[in-house]
């Protein structure tokens, strides 16, 4: 299976019932397996005019109590920076699928890039927590994708799936597991005579349009019960730190990532999506040249695992960070490594290019020398 | 009898509305809300309303005891559109000004007229960007001083209404709050349509467009709106040159198409064949 097409079926074991998208490459197979299976799940596809309205709709219907998904890459992600930051203020949850693209603007729409790991992290204006995914593997967009709608619902907040062109270009089998043995989280409704519905740091129920909650949703400042508050501070202030806090108090519970080797390695690696690919070859061939090279693998960009890459760092000489872009992810390690070690950047951007396991053997021997 | 219509009922309580003394907003929203009330809603528990930025996107959030999406700025059609497809037989009606419907979220009102999206636009055209502080909108009359022209404005306004009946529109129609009896009657007609419809209510902003623009008072500013409006059959008779700077109200369409709620559900119908 295409790593689009796993995505896609990921969703729809998730439960999403709604896709709403415009076309961009490298994200187009998305919208395209959707089209064909969702409305044989009695789902809707809809193509928008642009990436605005996509997450628009996508916000619409998962008001009215829809999972509800939008697939994009990097020119279609910075439309919808916007709406990213109206879903996480008014606590809506869906899944945005960002195929990374080698960038910026049109760039080179057809070849891989990991660009947009800041942008995940910080793209729409003002204060905010990000909840990213990064999926290195077609089973991984299948696996990732679900649990992407699980956290969306769980904490009522839009979520990205960060890949790009090249995991999702991939073709690779996938194990499918039986479905009663995949976690699937469901939003949690309001009992009859609930009306504080946002603002609550154990995260409020959602109730639906058309349920008689008269509910009013805004991404302006709001209390508890939705009524808006354009000028007071303390409100605003409750607000914005309540809803990073229902996310950053549980770090711990969404925070995923592989580690190899951490506890004893004369250098550590960090690294995410089609890069990581070429760290486990390099840590072999590193073995042959005498050198114990660590590994963490991150699930989760955002929040950051940053207490696995401290602890691995402790332990080595020196920190690597391969990944397509002119350095992104290096500075969210090094302030993490926090000076325990030197931290490397290898970089590399344009053309569809990976960082080799030898480019990247070579400079991780050097690193300690 | 018929109870008489009592605008609180259909109100959130204990708000006070936020609009400036003699804005339109209060007769636009209390001409929709005396449509609902005769076309016979005791309630509006089976509406949802979606708005964006700007005064008028205030008329329903919160104010209206109903669900509301007050979402951002111009992006209220594609919000309703979600809404509309997954829950049709929900009324879903969108509020949003000129700014928000005709200028930054244009696109979306085109597109949702091509599809018959079946949902109600009032477009509450006040000429200007109000709740900014008066800034020169697509709609905003040639040669008016705004506070981004200070000199005269330099660009030709958008005939909105037109636009949406070109693209598909099943219901459309411009009054201005001047025409409050038939406001309120294609109110109606549109809550009635089966397709998009599409309502442009002329609104006055003495506050931010009619003081720079040379209006004593509101009711200068009305009088200004009955003195400018032609009715549509007149206004056929007139050269484009006649029409300038004129508002031209009227039913200008009222037809029957599938609706895109209609169109999707019966290709669901052909999918499920198949699974």
């Amino acid at each position: 299976m295409q790593g689009n097409e796993a995505c896609a079926e990921g969703a729809m074991t998730a439960g999403c019932r709604f896709y709403a998208g415009y076309p961009i490459t490298p994200a187009s197979e998305i919208a395209e397996r959707m089209a064909l299976r969702l409305p044989q799940l009695g789902g809707l596809v809809v193509q928008m005019e642009d990436e605005m309205a996509s997450l628009g709709a996508v916000i619409g219907a998962s008001w009215t109590g829809a999972k509800a998904m939008t697939a994009t890459s990097g020119p279609g992600f910075s439309l919808m920076q916007e709406l990213i930051g109206y879903a996480f203020m008014s606590e809506t949850p869906c899944v945005i699928v960002d195929v990374q693209r080698a960038g910026p603007s049109t760039g080179q729409a057809t070849k891989c890039g990991q660009g947009d790991v800041m942008q995940a992290r910080w793209g729409t204006h003002s204060d905010y927590a990000s909840i990213v995914l990064a999926p290195n593997s077609v089973q991984e967009l299948f696996d990732l994708t679900i649990r992407a709608f699980n956290l969306a619902e769980t904490f009522r907040t839009p979520v990205v799936v960060l890949s790009d062109e090249i995991t999702s270009h991939m073709h690779e089998s996938i194990a499918i597991p039986r479905l009663e043995k995949i976690e699937i989280v469901n939003r949690r409704k309001p009992s009859p005579k609930d009306n504080r519905f946002f603002m609550l740091e154990e995260v409020a129920p959602m109730p639906s349009v058309g349920e008689g909650f008269n509910v009013a949703v805004t991404g302006s400042t709001h209390d508890e019960t939705g009524r808006r508050f354009t000028a007071d501070p303390v409100v605003h202030q409750r607000l914005v730190k309540t809803l990073v806090e229902k996310i950053m108090n549980n770090v711990d519970k969404i925070v995923d990532y592989e580690a190899y080797n951490i506890e004893s390695c004369d250098v550590g690696v960090v690294s995410f999506g089609c890069t990581s690919r070429a760290v486990f070859e390099t840590v072999e061939l590193a073995k042959e040249k005498g050198t114990k090279v660590g590994f963490v693998r991150l699930k989760t960009l955002w929040p950051f695992p940053e207490k696995i890459v401290r602890e691995m760092a402790q332990n080595a000489k020196a920190v690597v960070v391969p990944e397509l872009n002119m350095r992104e992810l290096f500075y969210e390690v090094d302030r993490a490594v926090h000076g325990a070690a030197p931290v490397i950047p290898v970089n590399k951007v344009g053309g569809g290019e990976m960082i080799t396991p030898e480019e990247l053997l070579a400079k991780t021997l050097r690193s300690v020398k | 009898m018929a109870e008489p219509f009592n605008m609180k009922r259909y109100l959130r309580p204990d708000l006070t509305l936020p609009f400036c003394v003699g804005c339109g907003c209060v007769n636009v929203m209390s001409s929709f809300l005396r449509a609902a009330h005769e076309l016979g809603h005791k309630d509006l528990s089976k509406f949802v309303f979606c708005s964006g930025i700007g005064c008028s996107a205030w008329i329903p959030s919160p104010y209206i005891m109903a669900d509301s999406l007050h979402v951002v700025h111009g992006r209220s059609i594609p919000v309703a559109m979600g809404v509309k497809l997954m829950r049709p037989d929900l009324n879903v009606v969108v509020f949003g000004g000129d700014g928000d419907i005709a200028g930054i979220g244009l696109s979306h009102l085109i597109h949702a007229a091509r599809r018959n999206l079946n949902i109600m636009v009032v477009m509450v055209n006040n000429m200007i960007y109000g709740m900014t502080g008066g800034q020169v909108a697509p709609t905003t009359p040639f040669g008016a001083k705004t506070t981004t022209t200070p000199y005269g404005n330099f660009e030709y306004p958008l005939d909105a209404t037109r636009l949406v009946v070109a693209a598909g529109a099943s219901y459309a129609a411009r009054w201005t709050t001047a025409h409050g009896e038939q406001l309120t009657e294609s109110m109606k007609k549109a809550l009635g349509t089966k397709g998009f419809a599409f309502i442009e209510a002329v609104s006055p902003c003495p506050t931010a467009f009619g003081r720079r623009a040379g209006f004593r008072d509101i009711a200068e500013m009305l009088r200004w709106f009955q003195d400018s409006s032609i009715p549509l059959e007149q206004a056929s008779k007139l050269t484009e040159k006649e029409l300038v700077n004129k508002i031209v109200v009227g039913e200008y369409v009222s037809r029957e198409v599938p609706t895109l709620t209609d169109n999707i559900y019966k290709t669901l119908k052909e999918a499920e064949k198949i699974a």
